[in-house]
């Protein structure tokens, strides 16, 4: 049976602001499961801690909301442990970047065939308007009375430099480009890295649904995602025009097609037995 | 005649002691004789003065002697560090042609090591061959049982290397049954008994590999991290994914994801890399994770001495993790503790839902010794309250409220009823919740799994008569020196018995008192500075100790030292 957006529906209080750009963003996730035929029993989706990583809770699928900054280590052991699952991994640009910037350049490098959403609102929103790694220089906040001291994070140059499988940026409030971003990155094998502007309607008000729709520019045929240079020149794009789009792609393999112990199903399929184990102890003699 | 011979193989780092030592260790295992190998390295890769222990006797040996019976030393300094502790009848091997003006008052073989080498078609790193050779010909261990290890440990290198080295070892067991001092009579005698020889690590890897652990994570950290070598190296013939993390971190995180959807799953570090892990502990305890968690334990603070051993991370371990929450803590003693420990933490950790740790150390990580081969009877697998998928019903709840504490657990994607856990505080579902009541239901719900946790706690082990009137009180990888140091103060006359703690958390307070109170006088042995078993013991039952035997210079217990400190203690 075709799943609809309805069976992706969950009764949970949702706690967001409302005007939040995650509102956009969840729709767009259960859109892109119903397009790609995935059923909600199919779909594990990992978060971390912020306003983003409350997602995974509002929506009906399996749940894991682990730490902050840890939510691609969670994502990328229960695809190892079970591949037959379709791993969504989202989180926010504190959790991402920030707490997890160790993860974030690593998991590109492992090739996990996961899909990562980057809710990119560039601040906390949970512990209210600090500047996150993607926050423009000079941003006051609490944190920053005088202005965020430091430039702003190029992380999608780093993923393309990492050799990210799949590089896209979209925004949340064009709600059929981020659904057939998203689409797209859960049909390419291999890391997935779907950043996605998201207005925070609470604590940034420099970066609003206004300032984003005045410079998102979708990229066109012209651009080809399978050239490194070009794709660089794109990630790095900031400013006046904001390319949205797919970026970078390339057909690395993915980490489970290289481990043989995967070839015969998924791990937690494969039964336990002790044999396995006695059998080494002959090595010892 | 029933002999007690101790070898020790020094040099530099990078100069092959390793090499020397195992095939030492190897050779009389196949002969049947029992072994027991420690390891003292500093933390270079070339350089320095490093050594390697091989105790080897026909009957269980558990620790190191305090004198050297046959000294190998590959260089200067070692020859000069360890010549003071040979025995007057015992021999130091050097190469005569690199050392010299070596006055000893044992006896010597200044055997020309490299030029044997040479001589006998091999090359100069094969004088590593020859020191073996000339130890074990001196013992007169057969040459056939040289043969099948060098056969063994060369075969990947082809033929050529495989007779290259049998040969020069031929010519260094020659020369020693030529140059064999006046008046010898150190010797091993074959045995046709069958034993397998095991470091600490080893059994670990074996163990978790036969408990059916399916992904593992780490971060490379000394002494842990053979551990993780042997199961990346067995990983694609065992059915297992072994993945290197970039931090400790992510590798407990990533583990927990594995074992989230289903995998049994375990990391392995030491104390460092359990400070960097400890909130992911934390979390395990708040999404009930079955996991396992290996601390082989090393000297801190800090970087502390990072080759060396110590008992220190026991409190460490049972508070780390912010919360309230049940977990287990077991310290194996032996190799066959080593595994018996990491099947049963595996179990546990699925049986409750909850973090395992099993504590070893460098001393127990790097020791070889010949251990009986465990039978495959003993090995049951526990999954716990884990449902098949079509025993999940409808509206599903993760952790739902139990009298046992342990909710039914399902799998993420093996049915259609969704399976929904977070770190934060949730409801039985798995939904976050901010309200009181239950808040409390849930931090209940996981405290109420102690109760069984505690039965499941073994008592610690005796060795030693009944009645004894001294309890020398020990944990983990002290059970050999201790051991062996019961064994020295009996056969002086002693009233004493050993008493060796494996589940250490949570503490099994009421079995504990009633073993301890049978003793007049309680020693504590440990390798750290506070005493953290006397302290735990004290506050778990107000029991204290009378004396305490503290060790923490990273280096491990002589069995001759604990009993010397004991007899010092009682007057």
């Amino acid at each position: 049976m075709t799943p609809s957006v309805a069976d992706y529906n969950s009764p949970a209080e949702n706690a967001w602001c409302p005007g939040c750009g995650n509102f956009g963003i969840l729709m767009a996730l259960k859109q892109a499961l119903v397009l790609e035929e995935i059923a909600p029993h199919e779909v594990l989706v990992v978060s971390g801690v912020g306003q983003a990583a409350k997602l995974p809770q509002y929506m009906a699928c399996n749940a894991y909301t682990v730490l902050h900054g840890r939510t691609l280590p969670a994502a990328v052991g229960a695809k190892l442990a079970n591949h037959a699952l379709t791993v969504i991994a989202v989180g926010g640009d504190g959790d991402g970047l920030a707490e997890g910037g160790n993860h974030f350049i690593h998991n590109m490098r492992r090739n996990v065939d996961i899909t990562y959403l980057l809710n990119n609102n560039q601040v906390y929103g949970l512990t209210k308007g600090q500047p996150s790694p993607t926050t423009d220089q000079g941003f006051t906040s609490g944190m920053s009375p005088k202005g965020s001291p430091h430039p702003h994070m190029q992380h999608l140059a780093m993923a393309v430099a990492c050799n990210c499988a799949f590089v896209a940026r979209s925004f949340a409030a064009t709600p059929d480009h981020l659904t057939q971003m998203i689409a797209q990155g859960i049909r390419h094998k291999g890391f997935a890295l779907i950043d996605i502007l998201q207005p925070c309607v609470s604590y940034n008000d420099v970066n609003t649904y206004g300032w984003y729709r005045e410079r998102v520019r979708p990229l066109g045929d012209d651009h080809d995602p399978t050239d490194r240079q070009a794709a660089l020149a794109k990630a790095l794009a900031w400013g006046d025009e904001i390319p949205i789009g797919v970026i970078y792609r390339s057909a690395r393999p993915t980490l489970e097609a290289r481990l043989p112990a995967l070839r015969k199903g998924p791990l937690v399929d494969q039964p336990i037995d002790p044999q396995v184990g006695m059998k080494l102890l002959s090595e010892f003699s | 005649m029933s002999d007690d011979i101790t070898f020790r193989i020094t040099g530099e780092a990078g100069q092959g002691m390793q090499s020397i030592g195992k095939i030492i260790c190897k050779a009389l295992a196949k002969g049947g004789i029992e072994v027991f190998a420690n390891q003292d390295y500093e933390s270079r890769i070339r350089g320095g003065c490093n050594h390697f222990d091989i105790r080897a006797r026909d009957w269980p040996v558990y620790g190191p002697a305090d004198e050297v019976d046959i000294l190998v030393a590959l260089s200067r300094e070692g020859v000069r560090r360890h010549l003071p502790s040979v025995a007057p009848d015992g021999a130091v091997i050097f190469d005569s042609d690199q050392i010299k003006n070596v006055s000893a008052k044992c006896n010597v073989l200044a055997a020309p090591l490299e030029r044997i080498a040479k001589k006998a078609g091999g090359s100069a790193v094969m004088s590593n061959t020859v020191g073996a050779g000339v130890a074990l010909g001196l013992i007169g261990c057969e040459i056939t049982l040289v043969n099948q290890v060098l056969r063994s440990q060369f075969r990947s290198k082809g033929k050529e290397v495989v007779d290259a080295n049998l040969a020069v070892a031929r010519a260094g067991h020659d020369y020693a049954r030529a140059h064999t001092p006046d008046g010898w009579d150190r010797r091993m005698d074959r045995r046709s008994v069958k034993h397998l020889l095991m470091r600490g690590n080893d059994a670990i890897a074996v163990g978790a590999i036969t408990a059916g652990c399916k992904f593992a994570s780490a971060y490379p950290m000394t002494p842990s991290t053979s551990i993780s070598e042997y199961l990346a190296m067995h990983a694609d013939k065992c059915g297992l994914v072994f993945e290197q993390a970039e931090d400790e971190i992510s590798a407990l995180i990533m583990a927990q994801g594995a074992a989230t959807a289903g995998a049994r799953a375990m990391v392995a570090t030491s104390g460092g890399g359990i400070a960097l892990m400890v909130e992911g502990v934390s979390l395990a305890a708040a999404t009930e994770t079955p996991i396992v968690i290996i601390d082989a334990m090393r000297p801190g603070p800090a970087t502390g001495l990072p080759t060396r051993t110590e008992q220190a991370d026991l409190e460490f371990v049972i508070h780390a993790g912010h919360g309230e929450f049940a977990r287990v803590v077991l310290a194996p003693g032996t190799a066959e503790q080593a595994f018996e420990c990491t099947l049963r933490a595996f179990n546990l950790a699925e049986a409750y839902q909850i973090p395992v740790f099993v504590l070893t150390d460098q001393h127990l990580a790097d020791q070889y010794r010949t251990v009986e081969a465990p039978e495959l009877a003993e090995v049951p697998i526990n999954r716990g309250a884990l449902l098949p998928p079509g025993e999940v019903p409808e509206g599903y709840a993760r952790h739902a409220i139990t009298r046992s504490g342990v909710s039914p657990r399902a799998l993420p994607g093996k049915q259609e009823a969704l399976v929904v856990t977070a770190g934060d505080e949730h409801d039985e579902r798995g939904f976050m919740i901010e309200a009181a009541k239950p808040r409390v239901a849930q931090v209940d719900k996981r405290l109420r799994k102690v109760r069984a946790l505690v039965r499941e706690m073994g008592r610690p082990s005796v060795y030693g008569p009944r009645g004894a009137d001294i309890g020398l009180l020990c944990w983990g990888s002290t059970y050999g020196a201790c051991r062996e140091a019961i064994d020295l103060l009996r056969r002086d006359g002693y009233s004493v018995a050993m008493v060796h703690f494996t589940d250490l958390w949570p503490f099994p307070a009421r079995a504990v008192e009633s073993l301890l109170s049978r003793y007049l006088r309680l020693i504590d042995v440990e390798g750290n500075a506070t005493a953290q078993l006397a302290h735990l013991l004290r506050a778990e039952t107000g029991m204290s100790v009378d004396a305490t035997i503290l060790r923490y210079d990273g280096r491990p217990f002589s069995p001759s030292a604990i009993a010397k400190r004991v007899k010092e203690e009682i007057g």
